[in-house]
């Protein structure tokens, strides 16, 4: 168990130096001028106007907090579904009804027109 | 000789004891080998994508693709690794230089770090994790937060709604395609992936077509890839959250972008088309490797054939998608698939079969009569003046012909 | 001291050094990714403790879900991304002495208390833990009603949080 777990995280270290190495090697050979019409923010030859910092459309909120509960979910189902078969058919029901109630919020936001994209 | 993996595995274990290191450390040591040599053949395979992608993609659009370098253009990807490796890097000013910096690395890092659980043989896995589906996911979000990085670092206003876009969109479709995971774990009782492989002697994609339908589109908008690809929509925010990205920087996303529907492509493989099994692949492991790259470049190429073929969908399109159509069904074959496998059980294999294909095609075809009836009531709504609720600026067609129809009840 | 166990400090000081990051950062972004990597430690030290299924729940729910959740909402104000205030006020001092004094206070009554030096005994060959939960979860002698009742709450979450975000715009 621990042994698996020291090859994800050996992974995780080594993954992101090979990516890091990738960056370092340019810094090696390429050349490097910067001017300052170079490193101005591009937005096809305009200069920028106004903060970066706009306001964002509100609906992107709701659609992370429908995320955020079904996520929450589906990793409560995850221990059902491997216990699955050792399970007698009321277990099973018994998941399926935890699915059904949430099923009850999508329609709820559904009806609400909650996930319109307007 | 049958494993040679495993062969030089336990080789260097018997070196490192005979040298007199402790045996944590032989593991730590034989771990750290095994992972370099892992993350070095996905980034080579990485590089050769690059090649396949632009071969296949002319081949979709009627050209011949790169084809000067070397044998069929081979050595292309090549030449344009050291391009990106000669490029001047440009940092915008006003952009935040370590969170800007630390993006492209958790882009091809995270694509990298997937394959510690890819099962590539019986015998060959990094780590076969008890956690694995999970694992995946998780590193998932970990990309999410990459491109969220990116899009915010690079202070512009293309980047940022890109990266919005984005990650609106691989939110929306983890739900699908965590639940269409469920049901390969639901049928082998395991997260383990390559428990999963194991428990296939009939491959999944039978046993459960709709899962994989709904793991295939959700998987293609985790990846961004057309028709999911309003986020880097060039028609109207030039490249979404990479715009402000050059030289290596930029060639990070590209290689993490790669490498990661590879990856998909091999997990369809993992979860529905038995990963490494094939003929002899139980005796003979290396076959299990040949077997498991056949399937995954298979997908690799389905996932690029969809590409190539479908237009790009509008936000409004691709989130309606997502919540009225693949969570509900996605859901749907879940509860079926669960009472149905719990009752069939005992039921001889042939049954079985027959019972879950006919199950999941009865859903498709239920799913296929609903969306019919959706659409019809949709046009109707857009077709009659006095119900219009629908007010997307993209229907404005549907607005004149409402228009037209409003005039002709006046006059 | 074992390996484990010098990861295991590794570990808890980053996770520390985060938090800590987070309280003092002024960039609300900032704040936001320092909580991520807090998270991701607190993650780390569940596989420490042989518990694989939390930490990969908590990455995909803390970092994938509820750090996304927050950002979004960071980027939903206006221009207040950056806070300007006084970090500390006039009693920090004060503060800073009772959280030092009840940390003491709780090292040396751990110091004394014998659970908290006994090595946790190593699980039966092939036990899966995360079977048993499922199990536990749908037992009736077991989580059954918590179980439900966690799905009605999600419910409510869901509705309530919908209405209280949605509710000015409609």
């Amino acid at each position: 168990m621990q042994t698996d777990w020291l090859y994800i995280g050996i992974m995780l270290v080594v993954a992101p130096t090979f990516a890091i190495l990738a960056l370092i090697i340019p810094r090696i050979l390429a050349p490097h001028k910067p001017s300052k019409l170079k490193s101005e923010t591009y937005e096809c030859g305009i200069q920028t106007v106004g903060d970066t910092w706009v306001q964002f459309k509100a609906q992107y909120y709701n659609f992370a907090l429908i995320f955020l509960i079904f996520d929450v979910e589906i990793v409560f189902l995850f221990p059902w579904a491997i216990a699955y078969r050792q399970l007698p058919l009321f277990g099973v029901i018994e998941g399926i009804l935890f699915i059904l109630i949430l099923v009850a919020g999508l329609i709820y936001a559904w009806k609400k027109g909650l996930l319109e994209w307007s | 000789m049958s494993d040679p993996v495993n062969f030089v595995a336990n080789w260097l274990k018997t070196v490192f004891t005979n040298w007199g290191v402790s045996p944590t450390w032989t593991t730590i040591i034989i771990s750290i080998i095994g992972v370099v040599v892992l993350a070095g053949v996905a980034l080579v395979i990485d590089i050769f994508l690059v090649w396949v992608e632009r071969k296949v993609v002319a081949r979709f659009q009627d050209r011949l693709g790169p084809n000067r370098l070397g044998p069929f253009g081979l050595f292309q990807p090549i030449a344009d690794v050291i391009k990106l490796l000669l490029k001047e890097d440009i940092t915008p000013d006003k952009a935040d230089k370590f969170l800007f910096n630390l993006a492209p690395v958790l882009a091809l890092g995270m694509a990298i770090a997937l394959w510690a659980v890819v099962p590539l043989a019986p015998t060959v896995i990094g780590s076969d994790l008890n956690v694995g589906v999970l694992y995946i996911v998780a590193i998932g979000s970990i990309s999410t937060l990459g491109i969220i990085i990116a899009g915010w670092a690079s202070n512009n206003k293309f980047a940022l709604v890109g990266a919005f876009r984005m990650v609106a969109q691989m939110i929306s479709y983890e739900i699908p395609m965590v639940i269409s995971l469920l049901i390969p774990v639901i049928l082998a009782g395991s997260m383990g992936i390559n428990s999963i492989v194991k428990s296939q002697p009939v491959w999944y994609i039978v046993l459960a077509p709709v899962a994989a339908l709904i793991f295939l589109i959700s998987s293609q908008a985790e990846l961004g890839r057309a028709p999911f690809d309003i986020s880097e929509a060039e028609s109207e925010i030039v490249a979404g959250f990479h715009i402000e990205y050059t030289g290596m920087k930029f060639g990070l996303f590209y290689a993490g972008e790669l490498l990661h529907a590879l990856t998909i492509g091999g997990f369809f493989s993992c979860f529905f088309l038995g990963g490494w099994r094939g003929w002899g692949a139980e005796t003979y492991p290396i076959l299990g490797i040949v077997y498991f790259f056949i399937k995954a470049f298979f997908m690799y190429w389905v996932i690029m054939w969809i590409k190539y073929t479908f237009p790009r969908i509008r936000i409004d399109q691709m989130l309606n998608l997502n919540w009225k159509f693949l969570t509900p069904l996605a859901l749907a074959a879940l509860i079926m698939t669960a009472l149905l496998d719990k009752i069939f059980q005992n039921a001889s294999s042939v049954v079985y079969i027959i019972v879950m294909l006919g199950g999941n095609l009865v859903l498709l075809y239920i799913a296929y009569l609903v969306t019919g009836i959706y659409a019809r009531v949709e046009r109707k709504k857009v077709a009659s003046p006095e119900d219009n609720r629908v007010n997307f600026p993209i229907k404005s067609g549907a607005n004149i012909v409402e228009t037209q129809s409003s005039e002709r009840v006046q006059a | 001291m074992t390996g484990l166990q010098i990861l295991f400090l590794i570990i808890a000081a980053i996770t520390l050094g985060g938090a800590l990051m987070v309280v003092t950062t002024r960039n609300l972004i900032h704040a936001a990714l320092w909580l991520i990597l807090c998270l991701f430690g607190i993650a780390v030290l569940f596989v420490l403790l042989d518990a694989g299924f939390f930490a990969v729940a908590q990455v995909v729910i803390y970092i994938g879900a509820i750090a996304i959740l927050m950002i979004f909402a960071i980027m939903l104000t206006r221009k207040v991304a950056k806070d300007s205030g006084s970090q500390t006020n006039s009693t920090w001092p004060i503060a800073g002495i009772v959280a030092i004094v009840f940390f003491g206070g709780l090292v040396f009554l751990f110091q004394n208390w014998q659970p908290i030096h006994t090595l946790p005994p190593t699980l039966p060959q092939g036990y899966n833990s995360i079977e048993q939960l499922g199990m536990a979860l749908v037992s009736p002698d077991g989580f059954l009603i918590p179980f439900e009742v966690a799905s009605i709450l999600l419910l409510t979450a869901l509705i309530g949080a919908l209405v209280i975000a949605w509710g000015k715009n409609k």
